[in-house]
């Protein structure tokens, strides 16, 4: 039961919304309190493109508990246009043509769901950026 | 601040002890390095423990592991730093006895991690990452070490065989240690046809989770000591902290923790990375060998792999690492391996290294990972 | 509003003396403000469930149909076609006053999909948000609802989805074709639309041609039924009565979309409405992804209005089992062109395309008894 836990984290987790340092203007994700840059406080939102690109990659075959049905899965270090780097699934890909480099963009996706009858739990996943004609 | 020496030390093997619970693995170590130190009461107990609550659903371990070894009404409690927490119990005991608040400290670290399913255990060991950010995408431990190894594999264009001579060198010497969970030697064909476990990091490169407890007595170096080997001083002991996620940090290829940390305890010991004999390093993956090696100024950004290829972390050579298999091959019974590498330093300071003994074992660094890297401590123990 | 009366040309109204047919506009004209698709990666072949279920004997009612991937539902997929139809809008999403999701396959029965993409939006908390059902045609109802209350004055702008991961028994008819996807529509001012909304109508008996008890896992449908008094009659009479009320005949139109849950339906309902194979080709895509249910003729429209030029006039047809059909008579303006490469086009998704066999399909629409 991680009702409260995941919903006060919806905004961020559905939309990567962060923070922009009021001081040093560095982009933050995710929120905090000071900004890791500064060290000023930091409070103004800020909606980040969900643009990036994998900086580094793995698959999951043993998965925690809680992710057997996903796996085998995809994680990445997906470095954002504006510049923090976040862990996340990638998603829409094989494993086999992930690559570091790789440009991907943000999509909400279901992180998991508890059993059939629990909550499900939607955040932010990175694919493939999607090729346009 | 008085200086501080390890008295006693005790550990139990490593394994898979279906037969003994969290408690009697606690009590078997922390009872041997009490009766090593010649001691039948301590004053306090500090417990490095990680993942009792979640996989034994069993906390408060002070009281229980000071009852246990009969020490009521001792002060006792648990020191939690996920994968580090031997170390910090050990550096709290430190800290009491260095003080001058307590006179005889039991470290103990100890961790069952066999009581339940892989999934679970997986899961709990996760609990180390940040788990809002990392956990909540189905990360797992090792998947966070594969992230930052490939990135190094990457950045500085190594091959992935060129990690072999860290996991040879642990299972070599973990061969000869009684103690330790694999007991076979490896060759770099077992290496490389290893089983893919998250790519790039394969089974061999991985360390085997196991239950086991380690303990140490620290008392006041002016004690009189009248035992007829080496007396052991704790000449360095500092702890730092780095962004618990791995992707928050500025650098994720650099240990800033583990740098920190070593600074501090080389200053305080008055010693420069060239003065340390040997090195029981945190090689929970073999990619943190070669981090752990870099950021305490052993080797160049990205020229950890080098010592491994130049040979240089075996046994009687310039650097020795792991000398009784290190987690690799010793085994990683998380909450524990911190206190685990502090005895072994002890040992190869005493000259009880058995057949790993070093002929060179003057100043020993022990150095305790929690998390991917985001507690640290570091230890460096000479003999007086 | 109604400007002629019309006896249905199919009898089954029981002893009902004949109604006149009754058009729908708003008091001030409204448009689409922007419109997104959105469609799954995977393809499963029709042969491949034909390869499992018949030997490979089946006749094939379309190529291939689009599955959802694990991680992707009604919710996850709203979210990309709203995003799209956001993106092309180019408003402020405070302003949306609506959002409204139809889809038969909502992830739970009890709790709103819509709440989870107005947030994931932004929009926040001062709207209304609710989610429809009517088979087929929720997303196309949802869009009525839009135009009054846009048209009504009561907000600037509201947002109608129609979206569906729709479940098919194993070996069932139905299993060829089931398909993933859906499409985003924002209503707003006329004067913002890329195309005008002329006028719509909707046209529903009780026809009991396919349902789903609650509970149930698969629907159940009426085999043949589901032709000639469902969908034929209902979809047709839709188009005509609009056609007819509006003054126009198939040749004012340069497209014409209607429900497709396989190929040939549409393509008999369009040639008896009168409309040529060169007027539906745009907005027939279950060939190519199956049948998106609530999507599928929403889906057909953001196909048409990726490729139409201001001037053109659309006509779209929706078609829910239960029964009844929605139809739409749009323009396009001059605006479409310069809006349309805001977002991925849909013919960009149905090009991004992994097969599957039938042994992952089974695993991914969780089929599997474990």
């Amino acid at each position: 039961m991680d009702i409260p836990r995941n919903w006060r984290l919806r905004t961020q987790r559905y939309a990567l919304v962060g923070e922009e340092c009021d001081h040093c203007h560095s982009k933050i994700f995710p929120p905090r309190d000071i900004c890791p840059d500064c060290g000023q406080e930091a409070k103004a939102h800020f909606a980040f493109s969900g643009k990036g690109e994998v900086y580094s990659f793995t698959v999951v075959h043993d998965p925690p508990t809680g992710y057997e049905d996903q796996a085998p899965y995809a994680i990445a270090l997906v470095k954002l246009e504006e510049g923090p780097i976040v862990t996340a699934q990638l998603t829409d890909v094989d494993s086999a043509q992930v690559a570091i480099g790789m440009p991907v963009e943000m999509v909400t996706r279901k992180l998991r769901a508890e059993g059939d009858e629990g909550l499900i739990h939607y955040g932010y996943k990175f694919r493939p950026t999607l090729a346009r004609a | 601040m008085r200086p501080v020496a390890v008295l006693g030390i005790g550990q139990t093997a490593v394994g898979e002890h279906w037969e003994r619970s969290l408690r009697d693995l606690a009590t078997q170590a922390g009872l041997a390095a009490m009766r090593d130190a010649g001691l039948e009461h301590v004053q306090a107990v500090f417990v490095g423990n990680m993942l009792s609550g979640l996989l034994t659903r069993q906390e408060n371990l002070g009281a229980l592991v000071a009852d246990w070894l009969g020490q009521l009404p001792a002060e006792a409690f648990k020191i939690e730093a996920a994968c580090a927490s031997g170390a910090a119990a050990f550096r709290v005991a430190h800290m009491a006895v260095s003080s001058g608040e307590v006179d005889v400290a039991l470290a103990v670290g100890v961790e069952k991690m066999t009581d339940t399913t892989s999934g679970e255990t997986t899961a709990a060991l996760a609990t180390a990452s940040d788990a809002d950010y990392e956990l909540v995408h189905g990360v797992t431990f090792v998947g966070l070490n594969a992230l930052v190894m490939r990135r190094y594999l990457h950045e500085f264009g190594w091959k992935h065989t060129d990690f072999a001579p860290f996991s040879i060198n642990a299972h070599a010497n973990g061969a000869r240690n009684p103690n330790a969970r694999l007991q076979e030697p490896i060759s770099e064909r077992d290496y490389t046809r290893a089983r893919m476990v998250c790519d790039p990091i394969n089974l061999l490169d991985a360390s085997p989770i196991g239950d086991g407890a380690a303990a140490a007595v620290l008392v006041p170096a002016e004690r009189v000591y009248d035992r007829p080997r080496a007396r052991v001083l704790v000449a360095g002991s500092a702890s730092a902290t780095d962004t618990l996620a791995v992707h928050d940090r500025k650098d994720p290829l650099f240990l800033s923790a583990a740098y920190h940390s070593a600074r501090k305890a080389y200053a305080q010991a008055g010693l420069e990375p060239a003065q340390i004999d040997f090195f029981e390093l945190h090689d929970a993956f073999s990619i943190m060998s070669a981090l752990s090696l870099e950021a305490c100024g052993f080797a160049e950004r990205g020229q950890g792999p080098r010592l491994g290829l130049e040979g240089r972390i075996r046994l009687q050579q310039a650097l020795p690492i792991s000398t009784q298999g290190g987690l690799k091959a010793r085994g990683h019974p998380v909450g524990a391996t911190g206190m685990y590498q502090l005895v072994e330093v002890v040992q190869q300071l005493r000259g009880e290294a058995g057949p790993n003994q070093l002929e060179r074992a003057r100043v020993g660094m022990a150095q305790n990972i929690g998390g991917s890297g985001a507690m640290i401590a570091t230890h460096i123990l000479r003999v007086a | 509003m109604t400007e002629r009366a019309h006896t249905p040309a199919t009898p089954g109204e029981g002893n009902a003396a004949p109604r006149p047919a009754r058009i729908m506009r708003p008091t001030r004209a409204v448009g689409l403000v922007g419109y997104g698709a959105y469609v799954p990666r995977l393809r499963l072949p029709a042969k491949e469930v034909a390869r499992v279920w018949s030997e490979g004997a089946a006749l094939l009612p379309i190529r291939e149909k689009s599955v959802p991937g694990l991680d992707e539902d009604v919710i996850t997929m709203s979210i990309e076609a709203t995003r799209n139809a956001l993106a092309r809008a180019q408003i402020p999403v405070e302003e949306i006053g609506a959002l409204w999701v139809g889809s038969e396959s909502h992830p739970y029965a009890v709790k709103p999909t819509s709440t989870v993409v107005a947030e994931a939006i932004g929009a926040v908390p001062y709207l209304l948000a609710a989610d429809w059902e009517f088979a087929c045609k929720a997303g196309s109802e949802a869009l009525q609802a839009a135009i009054g209350m846009v048209g009504a004055g009561m907000m600037r702008y509201a947002i109608a989805v129609g979206m569906d991961t729709a479940q098919a028994r194993p070996g069932d008819a139905l299993e060829y074709t089931a398909g993933a996807g859906g499409a985003a529509f924002i209503v707003g001012p006329q004067e913002e639309a890329l195309a005008e909304i002329e006028a719509s109508l909707s046209f529903v008996t009780d026809t009991p041609d396919f349902w789903r008890r609650p509970g149930a896992k698969y629907p159940q449908h009426g085999q043949r039924f589901t032709g000639e008094p469902a969908y034929f009659r209902h979809v047709t009479t839709a188009g005509r009565e609009l056609m007819q009320a509006l003054g126009r005949t198939p040749a004012d139109y340069r497209f014409a979309v209607l429900h497709q849950p396989n190929t040939k339906f549409p393509q008999r309902a369009a040639e008896l409405l009168g409309f040529s194979p060169e007027q539906t080709r745009a907005g027939l895509l279950v060939p190519e992804i199956g049948n998106t249910y609530a999507g599928a003729a929403l889906l057909g429209l953001t196909a048409i209005l990726d490729e139409a030029e201001a001037g053109d006039r659309v006509l779209l047809i929706s078609f829910g089992s239960g029964a009844g059909s929605d139809a739409f008579s749009l323009q396009v303006t001059p605006l479409l062109a310069e809006r349309r490469t805001a977002a991925p086009r849909t013919r960009d998704y149905i090009a991004r395309r992994k097969e599957i066999d039938y042994g992952v399909y089974v695993r991914t629409r969780g089929k599997l008894s474990m």
